[in-house]
């Protein structure tokens, strides 16, 4: 293990010593103090507990379902009061009701015409709303939630009920209108 | 203005270095001569007036032999020191959501400091849903996933770390947003271009924790996770992470306030303020960045195609000038200190360039040492109003060469609806009588300032 940890370490190292060369400057190489290893193991069940990130692969995505029209209901109760009623016209910004798109003089950004992926959509819905109690809704209820707002933005129909595996069959309108930066710096720098 | 006084009897010497009474930059290095700081007389002026004329009668009597201030014993020493009450003025400029006043951002008065280092106080604030007030005893710092060991960290294990001191901004990457739209604002500098802020932060390099975990060969992100109501993530290349980013634990050599993250938070030196991510308690390591809604829907910008970059992190290379301040008055013609900042997520500022004539003639500013990379550097310009039209910028080079742009090419390249990374060269148009007003070019109708968002908030 000790052994191994040093491998990585070197191997660290040599990373850095790479960007080094490209990217710090000259009065600016940081080298990697070493530290006092004072990290207490966590348990499987400690970490799965607080994993709460749904990657835009499927990872992440718990257990569970719900429907739009559960969804609806919900939206209805806890999400219109700052949202508005269908994803429009509420103190907080559109979530659907886009006719415009995303060119043109007003620019129309919506769930519909923006997010590029569902699972965004359920990641964030989850660990952030309702602003004014986050972290109160359930997985069901996330799910529930997340397929009125797909259902709103005319991405799927009534009778879906969403949970990990049907959410992973939607395609979101925008998933391919977003140019990756950082990558295509780094394919200009290699 | 009737009062326009000769106060232009200068040495022969100082010949104009660039249209419109621009001067060798060496002049502040000459004795003998005297100044007046735009700052003082701009924007600290109307409080120390309001000051003056509450208490006109009072101010008649004190004796300036001896004021009373020198005829009693001034106040005991303090615990924790706060701003002389007369300048109560220099405040943050919170704009907040109506209904949830924990979402939005409070502006830095760039236009009221000087110097580089941005007092603890007045660092910009940007909360997706308010500050938390976090217990240090109930935190803890989770490191999983791709690495070797999964572990936490208590902030009395992290105490006992090796830390380092590093002088960077942050950036928002929503600063200057209100720059898009089709008018320019006319708000003083700081409350339209001060979700920026520069500090001396201490901290653990990531690196030391990393490698601890062990960092599994597959992992090529950090998923950071804050201990807000928000409880936001973002993800960050592990390149950077490895190479000069911390988990930051002090501020300009106290500990962190709330607003900037308490009792830890990371810093990313040079990209987007966002992947700062304050109040951090999460890192998680995989393969692929998470994809989360401040990474997709937000803090990318739309471009006319209809296409919207994303993952652009780096903060490019932006000088704004912090006096003269748009909305207020130069007093007289003379002779005055054009000032303000520059800075690049790339490094270092190479030169800033000054131009009071609109960008036809430009002379290289002087710059305050040490210049440090990614954080702020103060320019400093001598210049002589001779009581005309002037039209007054700044401009950037940093150390990899990149040119701080002018509004219409950065427009022409990303359309006027990005939002984000509004880095554009910034026109100050000075008027006759002395009025300074903030333009986009010099031909546009000063009262064009229609406040209205029309670029899409």
């Amino acid at each position: 293990m000790y052994i191994k940890q040093k491998m990585i370490k070197i191997l660290a190292i040599s990373v850095l010593m790479l960007i080094g060369s490209v990217v710090a400057t000259e009065d600016q190489q940081f080298s990697i103090p070493e530290g006092p290893q004072l990290g207490q193991p966590a348990t499987a069940e400690e970490v799965a507990a607080l994993s709460i990130n749904v990657f835009s692969d499927g990872r992440g995505l718990p257990e569970g379902s719900g429907s739009v029209v559960q969804g609806a209901s919900i939206y209805q109760s806890k999400c219109i009061v700052c949202h508005g009623a269908g994803g429009l016209g509420g103190s907080a910004e559109p979530l659907a009701g886009a006719k415009m798109g995303l060119t043109g003089e007003w620019p129309e950004k919506t769930i519909g015409t923006l997010w590029p992926y569902a699972t965004t959509l359920f990641d964030f819905t989850r660990r952030s709303m309702p602003m004014t109690a986050p972290g109160s809704l359930n997985n069901d209820e996330v799910y529930a939630v997340t397929a009125y707002l797909l259902y709103l933005n005319g991405i799927v129909d009534k009778n879906l009920v969403l949970n990990k595996e049907t959410l992973m069959q939607v395609k979101m309108p925008n998933v391919d209108g977003f140019i990756n930066i950082y990558e295509q710096k780094k394919q200009k720098n290699k | 203005m009737s009062k326009k006084k000769n106060t232009n009897k200068l040495p022969n010497s100082l010949k104009p270095v660039a249209g419109n009474g621009l001067l060798d930059r060496r002049l502040f290095l000459q004795k003998g001569l005297t100044f007046t700081a735009l700052t003082t007389a701009a924007t600290v002026a109307p409080s120390v007036i309001a000051k003056a004329s509450e208490g006109s009668e009072k101010q008649a009597e004190i004796d300036p032999i001896r004021p009373p201030w020198m005829r009693q014993p001034g106040k005991p020493f303090s615990f924790y020191g706060v701003p002389s009450p007369y300048e109560d003025k220099v405040v943050r400029l919170p704009s907040a959501n109506s209904v949830l006043q924990g979402n939005g951002a409070s502006w830095s008065p760039l236009h009221q400091l000087e110097g580089t280092i941005t007092p603890n106080g007045l660092h910009f604030e940007r909360h997706h849903n308010g500050v938390p007030q976090i217990d240090p005893e109930h935190h803890k710092l989770l490191i999983h996933g791709l690495v070797e060991k999964e572990l936490f960290f208590s902030i009395d294990d992290l105490m006992r770390y090796p830390r380092r001191s590093q002088t960077c901004f942050i950036e928002c990457g929503g600063n200057s947003n209100s720059s898009w739209n089709k008018n320019a604002s006319k708000s003083p500098l700081g409350y339209s271009h001060g979700l920026v802020s520069c500090s001396n932060w201490t901290g653990i390099p990531l690196s030391t924790l990393l490698s601890e975990v062990g960092v599994r060969k597959k992992a090529r992100w950090l998923i950071a996770e804050g201990a807000d109501a928000f409880a936001m993530n973002m993800s960050i290349p592990l390149e950077k992470a490895m190479d000069d980013a911390m988990l930051a634990l002090f501020q300009n050599g106290e500990r962190l306030r709330p607003e900037n993250g308490y009792p830890m938070r990371l810093l990313v030196p040079g990209w987007e303020g966002v992947l700062n991510v304050k109040w951090v308690r999460r890192i998680e390591l995989s393969d692929q960045p998470v994809m989360a809604r401040n990474e997709t829907s937000k803090y990318t910008e739309l471009l006319p195609s209809g296409k919207s970059r994303m993952f652009t992190l780096e903060m490019d290379a932006k000088s704004l000038i912090t006096s003269p301040v748009s909305s207020t008055f130069i007093p007289e013609p003379g002779l005055f200190q054009i000032t303000g900042l520059a800075w690049s997520g790339r490094g270092k500022v190479k030169k800033v360039e000054v131009s009071a004539d609109n960008g036809e003639t430009w002379a290289e500013a002087a710059l305050d040492g040490p210049i440090i990379p990614k954080a702020f550097t103060r320019f400093r310009m001598p210049w002589r109003w001779d009581g005309k039209p002037a039209y007054l910028k700044s401009r950037v080079t940093d150390e990899t060469g990149y040119v701080q742009p002018e509004r219409d090419e950065l427009v022409a390249n990303r359309g006027r609806h990005g939002y984000f990374h509004y880095n554009a060269i910034m026109t100050l148009a000075v008027e006759e009588d002395g009025f300074v007003t903030h333009v986009y070019k010099a031909e546009d109708d000063k009262n064009s300032g229609n406040l209205g968002i029309d670029a899409d908030w």
